[in-house]
Parts: C-alpha cells; structure tokens; sequence
C-alpha cells in the first residue's frame, strides 16, 4: 500500500540524556537518539537493528510518548504527537502499543491474568460489564493461542513464552494500529521464539497491524521484516528497502558479517572485524564508525555523514558506501 | 584415545537426576558443540567434568569421565585442583563472575601462570601480556593496569579467556562465552577461540543455545534434550541432515537468510522441567513423529558405523556405505 501517507513520520528526533559519573563528577551529555527521521509505513513491518545502547529501545519509547523527546516531531496518523496535551496523549494511546523484552517484570505478580488483560479498559476509563470482561478476556487469550483457564492464573505460574502471549494480548486489547516490539522474544528459547514470531505474522494480517519490530538478531529482523532500520551509536546508518538488499554501509556489512548462518556451508570469515563501539560519551566529530572502518579514508574523520535517500529507497549515512557486486 | 571420553555419565542432586547417560568424546585440536534449549543439562555437564558438583550439592551417580587416560570420577580434590585451572579450563557466561572486582585484570591473569607455572613475577607479566596481544587487547600494557569495571564486557571476556589460557591449558570448556555479548564481539571471540584450537591443538567444548555459532564453530555437535544425548554427529551431517525429529525442529525453529516469511516452524509446547521429565522418550509430547512406543520405552543410544548415535524409535538410521 505504498499510496498511503505513513502511519507515523519523525523527523528530525533527538534524545539527549545528562548523567553523573559518580555522586560529584562532571554532568555528561549523551544523545541517545540523534537527528533520527524515519517512516513506519501502514501495515508493514519497519525492523530496527543494531548494537547494545545504540538507542533502539530509546526510539521506541520516544514514537509512544513514553519519553519526552528533547526536539523533533513525530506526527501519527497525521496528528503532530509532541503537541498533544496528556488528556489526547492517553487517548492516542490506544492506537500505540508496546510490548517489552521482559516479560518477567512486565507483569505485576501479584495481580492474575485477567485483571493484567483488563488494565487498559481501566487505564482509558472504559468500564466493562462483568460478561463483557469475561468475554473480552477470553477473546484476548484465544488470539495469542492460550487456553481461557489461563484468566485466573498469576504470571508466576506461566512460562516465559506464556507470559510473552500475555503480553501481546494486553498489547492487543484496545485495538492498536501500530504495534512497538522491543525485543520480544530476546529472552526465550529458539523454540518458544519461532511460536511467538509466528503469532505476530499472524495477527498482523488477521488485525491489519503496523510494527515497529526491534531486535538485536539481523536473522531474525531480515525473516519478519518488509524494511529494515540500522542503527549505530543513536544514528540511523542505513536503511535497506527490503530484507534481502545488499547492505552499502560498511556496518551493515560487519554486522551481517557477525552473524552466523546455521549452516556450516555458509561459514563466514570474520579474521578481519575488529574494534569495540566507541563510547556514547565522546564521540568523534567525523562518521562514528570510522574507528572501525576499513573503508575509511580522511575524509571520514573530519566531517559526519548524512543520511541520503537513494532513487530506489536505499538510504545510507556513508562517504564511500559499498557497491555490491 | 580421545582427550575427554565422557561414557553413561548420569548425576543426583538431591534426588533430582538432570542428566541421563550423557556420552561424548573430545579430541585435541577439535571442537565440540554442546546445544540444546534452557535446561536441558549443558551447565551440569560443564560441572561435571571441572568436578564441581559437590558445590551445587549434586554428585556422579554412574558413568565414567576420563581425561588424558585419567579416570575423573573418582579422582581425590586435591588431584583435581591441581587439574582445573592448569589442565582444564572454564569459561563461563558471566566474566564477572570469574573475575575480582577490586584486582587488576593483569595480575589476576599472572595470578595462574604463577600458580600453575611456577612463572615468577616479571616472566608472569611478560606471559601474561603476550596472552593479551594474542587475544587482540589493544594496548595490552596499558589494559593489564585496569581494574575489571574500567573494561567493556567484550574486553573484560577476552580477560576471561586470557586467564583461561595463562596455565596453557589441554581442554577450554566455554560455557556460553558469548550469549551476553554484542554480535560484533561474539564473532571476534569465536575467532579467537577457533585460533586457539587450531594453532595450539587445545580441544574446545563450547556449550551453546545458539545453532549460528555452532555451525560457524564446532567441528562435532552433541544434541542434548531434558538431560539425554539426543543425537550427536559431525557439524555439517547434524545441519545437512538431522536425523532425530528434535534436531530437525530446533533447526526449523532458526530464521535464516533467504528463508520465506512464514516458514518458521516452532516446537509446540514446552521443555520439561527436571521435576516432571515424561516417561519413555523426554521428547514424545512434542514430538510430530510420536508413536505408542515412544510414550513407553527409553530409546537407547544408538552408535552408528560413521560414528554418528542417535536415540530414537522412528528415526532412519540407515546410512549411505561411504559415510
Ligand atoms: N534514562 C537514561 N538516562 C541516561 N542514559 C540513558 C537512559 N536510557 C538510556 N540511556 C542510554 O542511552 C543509550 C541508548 O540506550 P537504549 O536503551 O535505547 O539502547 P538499546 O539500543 O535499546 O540497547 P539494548 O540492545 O541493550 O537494549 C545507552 O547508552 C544508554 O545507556
Ligand atoms: N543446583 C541444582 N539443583 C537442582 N536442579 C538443578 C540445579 N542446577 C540445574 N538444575 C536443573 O537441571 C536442569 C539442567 O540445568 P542446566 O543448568 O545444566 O541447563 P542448561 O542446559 O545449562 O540451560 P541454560 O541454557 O538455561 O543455561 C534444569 O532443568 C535445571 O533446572
Ligand atoms: S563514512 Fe567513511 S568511516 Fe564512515 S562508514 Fe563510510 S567509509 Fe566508513
Ligand atoms: S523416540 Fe519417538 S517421541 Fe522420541 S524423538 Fe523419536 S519419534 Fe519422537
Ligand atoms: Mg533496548
Ligand atoms: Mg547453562
């Protein structure tokens, strides 16, 4: 449905955190989320890809709201998001959802399953006649494929893939349009993994649904995802209109050098990757990556790269991106 | 004779039995893969052969464990001190665990070449850095002065691995090195970890849940499920055609490059726990290929002429003559 305008549009999004070192040291800026534009197209999966504390998580919680942005606009469904005072900001909400990595602390244990489902109605203020919560409680746990005796069970009596469905289905609840996912099965067993994946794919087309999908596995972003977002240092360095493109930032290269098929045929020479990520902290002025390039040239280490839109939706932040073969 | 020949290894720990005949040789200059999902005995078996069950309460209930034609099982403490460390070395997931928050990274590696050396201070250092280097710690000198929190979790792994090291040790047990890591760090490690194995003939056993790393790794794979040898087999028969239905779902479970959204095929339901370990095959209940048998009777081990074992009622075990 490329015709439709994006379900949200960011531009120009920072976020920038100060912290101590210690009790009495220096503040420090970082910038966790840095001059970050990007579209989410309706009913497609847009993945994001990169490194521990290359700002994911932050990004995702910046597109609910859950995060003030310290500039930058995020317009959803047309509506200009940061403008939006808090009484429209929590009815907004029920077209955005999240669901988080861990789906142990996501769940208060001391509340059953039934009252985790029907928290949303509370939170919006709607009130359910106590046939009709059932009902919905019922309909919400046949979705994500559970039994209904689940409703009176506490978190701590399911597995983690279990509670990962709860979840989902309280993310479900209201009826979202757009679906974040921060990492959601980075905590569970291959197994339980692919069981979850699988409903995701499934609901998104039953539901009609609109995902912002992060992950850390390249695999696993490149199986789910129509586009897919690279990350590196709070930037997007790439990217890649569909899962199956030719990266042409040399990050998005090592990245997928780094990644292992599970196949021994396809084994990958990593003799040559080097190089930690620098700290968030300090930052070189040129491309942050060009401690670890191998395509660097001078160049790179006095000017920064921007992000640029190629004729075919390709976009790369790199002086000398790769040509493939 | 293989450098570790672990045969029909089952343990207790207070009762509980988490690992049911467990069988696997290493050999020098060779890597073992040990996978399987969360809980199905990896850990145990790692603790096993370094001789730390009684830490955890637990014992050798049968089997035998030999190393370099040692019998491990019934090998006094004081013997066995003398082994880990210098002859066996551990890696564990958590470097933090393994390292001392308040000394310097440098001397907790000449700590071992000390110990298990006799090397004195400054030959200690001299070792201890080259180990370093080796393991591409840039500016080793300088990083040999740090203390543990002024490193990255990459850099304080690669200390891990160059404490491991510093006894020149025959066999690296490494139990998920890499599963807290980023995946740039992870490759570097395993690279690093493969280095070893074919330049200084070490024997390897890494114990992971991650098929990519075992794939680009190991040169044999041990399939564990619910505490039993499921099927174990060379890197490239185990990928290329598993035989037992376990192995051929945990690999149907992984994404791979150019694999069509929708085909992923998950395990229905989930891992036992130790507790409630099914009768007959451990895998029946979510097995596809089940039958009646398979809900009553144990299926044994089965050694094959390639060297290949599989236990399983259904499976082919039918091999071609030039296997
Ligand atoms: N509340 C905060 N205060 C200060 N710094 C923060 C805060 N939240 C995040 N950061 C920093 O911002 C950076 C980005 O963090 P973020 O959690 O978005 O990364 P991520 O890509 O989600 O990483 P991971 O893969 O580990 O989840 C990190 O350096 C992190 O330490
Ligand atoms: N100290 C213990 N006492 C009793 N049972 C234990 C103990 N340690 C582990 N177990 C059980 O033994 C089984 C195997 O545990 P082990 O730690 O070896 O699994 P693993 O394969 O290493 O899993 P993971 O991938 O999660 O590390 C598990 O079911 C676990 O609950
Ligand atoms: S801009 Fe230069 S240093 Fe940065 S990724 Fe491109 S080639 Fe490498
Ligand atoms: S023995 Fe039976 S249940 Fe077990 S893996 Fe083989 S076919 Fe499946
Ligand atoms: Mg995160
Ligand atoms: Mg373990």
């Amino acid at each position: 449905m490329p015709s439709l305008a994006p379900l949200v549009t960011i531009r120009d999004l920072n976020k920038v955190f100060e912290s101590r070192k210690g009790l009495f040291g220096e503040p420090r800026r970082m910038t966790a989320v840095n001059q970050v534009s990007l579209d989410i197209p309706r009913g497609q999966v847009t993945g994001v890809v990169g490194e521990s504390g290359c700002g994911k998580s932050t990004l995702a919680r910046l597109v609910l709201r859950l995060l003030e942005a310290t500039s930058g606009s995020i317009s959803f469904d047309g509506v200009d998001l940061l403008k939006q005072s808090h009484g429209a900001m929590r009815l907004l909400r029920r077209r955005m959802q999240m669901v988080f990595q861990d789906p142990y602390s996501s769940l208060d244990p001391r509340y059953t399953i039934a009252d985790a489902l029907l928290e949303p109605f509370q939170v919006q203020g709607i009130r359910l006649a106590r046939a009709e919560a059932r009902q919905k409680v019922e309909a919400l746990l046949a979705m994500v494929g559970l039994d209904a005796r689940f409703a009176q069970n506490h978190p701590h009596q399911l597995s983690g893939g279990q509670r990962q469905r709860i979840g989902i289905a309280r993310a479900l609840a209201l009826e979202p349009d757009l679906m974040v996912l921060d990492e959601p099965t980075a905590s569970l067993d291959v197994s339980i993994q692919a069981q979850i994946v699988t409903l995701l794919e499934k609901l998104k087309h039953e539901l009609g649904l609109t995902y912002l999908f992060i992950s850390h596995d390249l695999n696993l972003v490149r199986y789910f995802s129509d586009r897919i977002v690279v990350m590196y240092l709070g930037r997007i360095v790439e990217i890649l209109p569909d899962a199956k493109a030719a990266p042409r930032h040399p990050y998005t290269q090592t990245l997928l050098d780094s990644t292992f098929a599970p196949d021994p045929t396809q084994r990958r020479d990593i003799s040559k990757l080097t190089g930690e990520i620098p700290s968030p902290y300090n930052l070189p002025q040129g491309c942050a990556f060009a401690a670890r390039c191998r395509h660097a040239r001078p160049d790179c280490l006095s000017r920064r790269p921007e992000l640029e839109t190629r004729s075919d939706d390709h976009a790369v932040a790199c002086f000398h991106p790769l040509t493939q073969p | 004779m293989a450098l570790l020949d672990v045969q029909d290894l089952s343990i207790d720990i207070a009762g509980i039995k988490p690992l049911d005949a467990i069988g696997f040789t290493v050999d020098k200059g060779e890597t073992l893969g040990i996978v399987g999902e969360s809980g199905s005995g990896k850990s145990l078996t790692a603790l096993s052969i370094m001789g730390l069950l009684p830490l955890i309460g637990g014992r050798v209930e049968r089997g035998t464990i030999a190393f370099d034609g040692m019998e491990l099982t019934r090998l006094p403490e004081p013997d066995y001190r003398r082994l880990r460390g210098r002859r066996i070395a551990f890696i564990t997931q958590n470097p933090m665990t393994s390292l001392d928050p308040v000394i310097r990274v440098g001397e907790q590696i000449d700590q071992v070449a000390r110990l298990h050396l006799g090397l004195s201070g400054s030959a200690a250092r001299r070792h201890s850095i080259e180990i370093m280097e080796r393991l591409r710690i840039p500016e080793a000198a300088t990083t040999w002065h740090n203390y543990p929190h002024q490193l990255s979790g990459g850099m304080k792994q690669r200390i891990v691995i160059a404490m491991a090291l510093a006894a020149n040790p025959d066999l690296i047990i490494a139990d998920e090195p890499t599963t807290a890591l980023d995946v740039t760090i992870q490759a570097q490690i395993v690279q690093i970890l493969g280095e070893l194995v074919r330049e200084k003939g070490v024997a390897l056993i890494l114990i992971t849940h991650d098929m990519g790393v075992v794939a680009q790794a190991c040169d044999r794979v041990v399939v564990l499920y619910a505490g039993r040898v499921a099927e174990s087999n060379t890197v490239s028969a185990i990928f290329a055609s598993p035989r037992h239905p376990y192995t051929q779902a945990l690999i149907g479970c992984i994404p791979r490059n150019a694999m069509e959204r929708g085909s992923l095929v998950g395990i229905p339901g989930l891992v036992p726990s130790v507790a409630r370990y099914p009768a007959g095959c451990r895998f029946h209940p979510r097995c596809t290929r089940s039958e009646s048998l398979c809900e009553r009777e144990v299926p044994v081990l089965e050694r094959l002429a390639s060297g290949a074992e599989i236990a399983c009622h259904v499976a082919d075990k039918r091999e071609a003559s030039h296997a």
